[in-house]
């Protein structure tokens, strides 16, 4: 299972590196970036997870990899969301910033 | 616990599918017609919850439903304790109120579709649907599902009315919310990778503490402590609820911000009942002194009544995380234990139907004069007298005072902080509760003072929107009367803690 | 291993990139990057269903809605100058980052072994759904209602967006309405592409019943198509109070739920099938969600309305 664990902290690592962008990034568009790798990373060690879990035949764990799907499709609304809310922002102010106390932690 | 679908468990289905059957048709009617579907579900929806509580109370135990006939852990269970039927009961009449007050403010149309009272119609059944989802699942993704339903039908109310202030704090909103989502999300996969299943019941019988258990515990609370608004994650709050129109702040502060504040408890004491979290438990309180002081000092500083509502809410929610320390293990046995625990639910139950009648208060103020600057209400409580009555009898509950929901709460919450010796949480009680008293009397003070002029009035306001605000209101207060075998039902599926200390 | 090792290192240097560039466009590039060899990861642990889903939405769509915004916002990047962090702040970040990263490690190389899983359940009962793939069936039978719920996620998120709409637009079309590239190079490519793709989309849906796939994946696939068509002009934006795409956005959850009570009175439970006609229950509820969540997916890229209807 050595792949499984390396990919495990990729996904450790990515998780933190889009944490990192997320504070230090005060344009949304870039925390919008940085969320979505965030993502990539929790769904990674999900995915971990699952090759972890494979029995039965089965090259993984399937009910991990079901849920990854419906984050991913949920993680896609969240960002079509974000940035219409941020593009109708700039249309409405010419700005795209959330001014100084923007970012979360 | 029962350990299948329960009779009657068919209910809980119903109370997620009755709202999503709305917006489902909400949407191909158009917005003709989206009013009548909710003003049309809103009556079976509050049935359906009335059920839920006579179920669970009728027969002592937790109404139950595995989705599909599959069990756990491969399917979903749906489960209400008492707990939950008492939050889904709230959730239906405050909808019912919002509902009939809102009728004024986002009527149907006549010509063509409008977006307003579509989108808000639709937003507003699907927050009731997702609430229901919340206060009835019984599995940690399918929680994560309705969390995010949740976020995406609030964030759009808070910019209903597209200006640019609003659509920033939506902004704001809806990454706060995600981060908090992801977080939990994380944690979620943690548990799910050491003990293989993620349904609540399964994982309280299999967890033990260790870094995975206080990883996932840590990091799903943090995501929900975001979400919830508790200091320091309280900024993205004030301008969402203010900034959105009065009927979707009044669900937004009443309950929208509770559901992830349910779900740390559930997590604290259902899925982990046996860890020993007495530390992080204080650090928790020491968040809600801080939210408590910090909310109630920046509302008493504010020039708009919208905001300084807002401010007070944040103060508010902060109450509710004083409970954590007072009711996990305390020193002096499981007596007191329960009464923190109950004084918690009660003040989220309380402050939701107080800040909903505040905040439709102040909705109505701000249709009648055009504004809502605190410092030129005069008069108002002439014009509009049993809208201020309404946002007094919310104030008490507020502060504390008898009679109310608020004040039971309160009450108990200083109890118990006395007995177990924790008498550092009853000074800020009493603190938050003076300034609490301040930033209320502030404003009903301006409210009943003579005005140098008589007050125009911009737009009539029905008497109908007037008593549905009121009686939103009373309820806060007749919590106050409630005796204590009804708070039984709030013990309902959680075999440890007994009733008891107040007696 | 020594492949893994590499692509690992791929992953991270194409993530870091997508954080450290200074140009917002750039980072954007990266992150389509990054989501093309996350696939791979995917592949390589054995889950091929979700490297569908994470290259045609997680990178493709999402890319290309971000790349959009991205250059509509091109000129913003000035202010983002003035509001940085300290250095001090940026230091304290890394710290924070680097020890959450390592203890996120920690616990997933302390994971415990043997693995507790629910594959062997998940295989046990995939004869009662009729379906050969177990994804699917998770997907489907054993948590058909976190689907469900999840199509209702998309469909509010479409509304949330629609209702950024100004008032006196509202109805109108999404998008700019005048086509990229008229005549040239790119049209030309969508009108080979269009049914093609349109063709491997419905293949997609249809084979993940049995094999990797599945309507997310296939639906995605359609939307694109359907974002390529609206993009070089083959076909127009549908204006969003239209009786027809209201109904279209609504068929799927609306026969997802329908079904599911069915499943009351044929089955003996909410979401349940009956035994011995569950594949063709599934696949039923299959196709109108396909359709639905192609066309929100699509709409989700379009925007809110911001053109008059004619």
């Amino acid at each position: 299972m050595s792949d499984a664990t390396l990919y495990g902290v990729l996904g450790a690592v990515l998780v933190g590196l889009g944490l990192f962008g997320l504070i230090v990034h005060p344009q949304p568009l870039r925390k919008i970036l940085a969320f979505n790798l965030i993502g990539g990373g929790v769904f990674l060690l999900f995915g971990v997870v699952a090759r972890r879990g494979a029995s039965a035949g089965l090259g993984g764990d399937p009910v991990p990899q079901a849920l990854v799907i419906t984050g991913l499709v949920v993680a896609f609304a969240a960002t079509a969301l974000a940035v219409a809310l941020l593009l109708r922002l700039f249309q409405e102010t010419g700005r795209a910033t959330l001014r100084s106390d923007d970012s979360p932690p | 616990m029962p350990n299948s679908t329960t009779a009657g468990g068919f209910l809980l289905v119903l109370a997620i599918v009755l709202p999503v059957v709305g917006v489902l048709l909400s949407l191909p009617l158009g917005g003709r017609y989206a009013q009548r579907v909710a003003l049309i579900l809103m009556p079976a929806g509050l049935a359906v919850a009335v059920a839920i509580a006579v179920g669970v109370w009728r027969t002592n135990d937790v109404l139950q439903y595995f989705v599909g006939n599959w069990d756990p852990p491969l399917g979903v269970a749906f489960r209400a304790d008492g707990l939950s039927a008492v939050m889904i009961v709230t959730a239906a009449l405050l909808i019912c109120g919002i509902g009939l007050f809102a009728r004024a403010q986002f009527p149907t149309p006549h010509g063509a579709e409008a977006r307003a009272p579509l989108v808000f119609w639709t937003l507003l059944l699907a927050v009731w649907g997702a609430l229901n989802a919340v206060f009835i699942g019984g599995d940690l993704f399918n929680l994560y599902v309705a969390l995010e339903l949740l976020t995406f039908a609030a964030v759009p109310l808070v910019s209903l009315d597209g200006r640019a202030e609003t659509l920033a704090a939506a902004l704001r909103y809806l990454l706060f919310a995600l981060l908090g989502s992801i977080l939990y999300l994380l944690g979620a996969v943690l548990l799910y990778g050491t003990y293989g299943t993620l349904d609540i019941v399964l994982l309280s019988g299999r967890i033990q503490a260790g870094p995975a258990a206080w990883g996932a515990i840590s990091l799903m609370t943090v995501g929900l402590l975001a979400k919830a608004a508790l200091y320091p994650f309280h900024l993205w709050l004030p301008p969402a609820h203010a900034g959105a129109p009065a009927p979707a702040s009044a669900i937004l502060s009443g309950l929208v911000v509770k559901a992830p504040f349910f779900l740390v408890v559930r997590l604290w004491f259902d899925v982990t009942p046996k860890m020993p979290e007495r530390i992080a438990a204080q650090v928790l309180g020491i968040l809600g002194a801080a939210a408590i002081l910090v909310g109630s000092v920046v509302a008493l500083r504010q020039a708009r009544l919208k905001l300084l509502i807002a401010y007070s809410t944040v103060a508010q929610i902060g109450y509710l995380f004083l409970m954590f320390p007072l009711a996990i293990e305390p020193e002096t046995g499981h007596a007191w234990a329960s009464t923190a625990w109950t004084a918690g639910m009660l003040q989220a139950i309380s402050h939701a139907f107080a800040k909903a009648a505040m905040f439709m208060a102040a909705g109505l103020i701000a249709e009648a004069l055009g504004h809502d600057r605190i410092a030129r209400l005069s008069g108002i409580g002439r014009a509009l007298p049993i809208t201020v009555l309404a946002f007094g009898l919310g104030g008490l509950s507020l502060m504390g005072l008898p009679p109310s929901g608020g004040f039971v709460a309160k009450a108990m919450l200083l109890t118990a902080a006395v007995a177990e010796g924790q008498w550092w949480w009853a000074v800020v009680v009493l603190t938050g509760g003076l300034l609490a008293g301040g930033y209320v009397f502030l404003v009903l003070a301006r409210a009943l003072a003579d005005a140098s002029e008589p007050v125009t009035l911009r737009s009539t306001i029905s008497p109908g929107r007037q008593a549905v605000v009121v009686a939103l209101a009373l309820c806060a207060v007749l919590l106050g009367f409630v005796p204590l075998r009804p708070l039984e039902l709030l013990q309902i599926g959680r075999p440890d803690i007994a009733i008891g200390g107040l007696r | 291993m020594a492949f893994d090792i590499g692509l690992a290192t791929l992953v991270l240097g194409v993530a870091a990139w997508t954080i450290a560039a200074r140009d917002t466009f750039a980072a954007v590039i990266g992150f389509v990057a990054f989501g093309l060899l996350l696939a791979l990861v995917w592949v390589r642990v054995a889950a091929p269903d979700v490297a569908l889903a994470e290259a045609a939405l997680g990178s493709g769509l999402t890319g290309g809605l971000l790349l959009s915004a991205s250059s509509r916002l091109a000129h913003t990047n000035g202010s983002a100058v003035i509001e940085k962090p300290s250095a001090i702040m940026r230091l304290a970040a890394a710290l924070f980052c680097t020890l959450m990263s390592a203890a996120l490690a920690a616990i997933v190389l302390l994971l415990p072994e043997p693995a507790p899983t629910l594959a062997p359940q998940a295989a046990a009962n995939l004869a009662a759904t009729g379906l050969g793939n177990p994804v699917t069936a998770v997907l489907m039978a054993y948590r058909a209602i976190d689907t469900l719920l999840e199509v209702v996620v998309l469909l509010l998120a479409l509304a949330g967006t629609w209702s950024l709409a100004p008032d006196h637009l509202w109805g109108g079309l999404p998008g700019r309405g005048d086509p990229v590239d008229r005549g040239g190079v790119l049209t030309f490519d969508a009108q080979l592409l269009v049914p093609i793709g349109i063709l491997v989309g419905i293949h997609i849906f249809w084979v993940g019943s049995v094999a990797p796939g599945g309507e997310f994946q296939g639906a995605t696939i359609l939307a694109a198509m359907w974002i390529l068509a609206m993009m070089t002009g083959l076909v127009d934006a549908p204006g969003v109070s239209g009786r027809w795409l209201r109904l279209a956005l609504v068929v799927g959850p609306a026969v997802f739920l329908a079904i599911g009570l069915a499943g009351f009175a044929l089955a003996g439970a909410f979401l349940a099938y009956p035994e011995s006609h569950a594949k063709l229950v599934i696949l039923t509820i299959e196709v109108p969600v396909t359709l639905s969540i192609a066309a929100t997916l699509a709409l989700l890229v379009a925007g809110p309305p911001n053109r008059a209807l004619k």
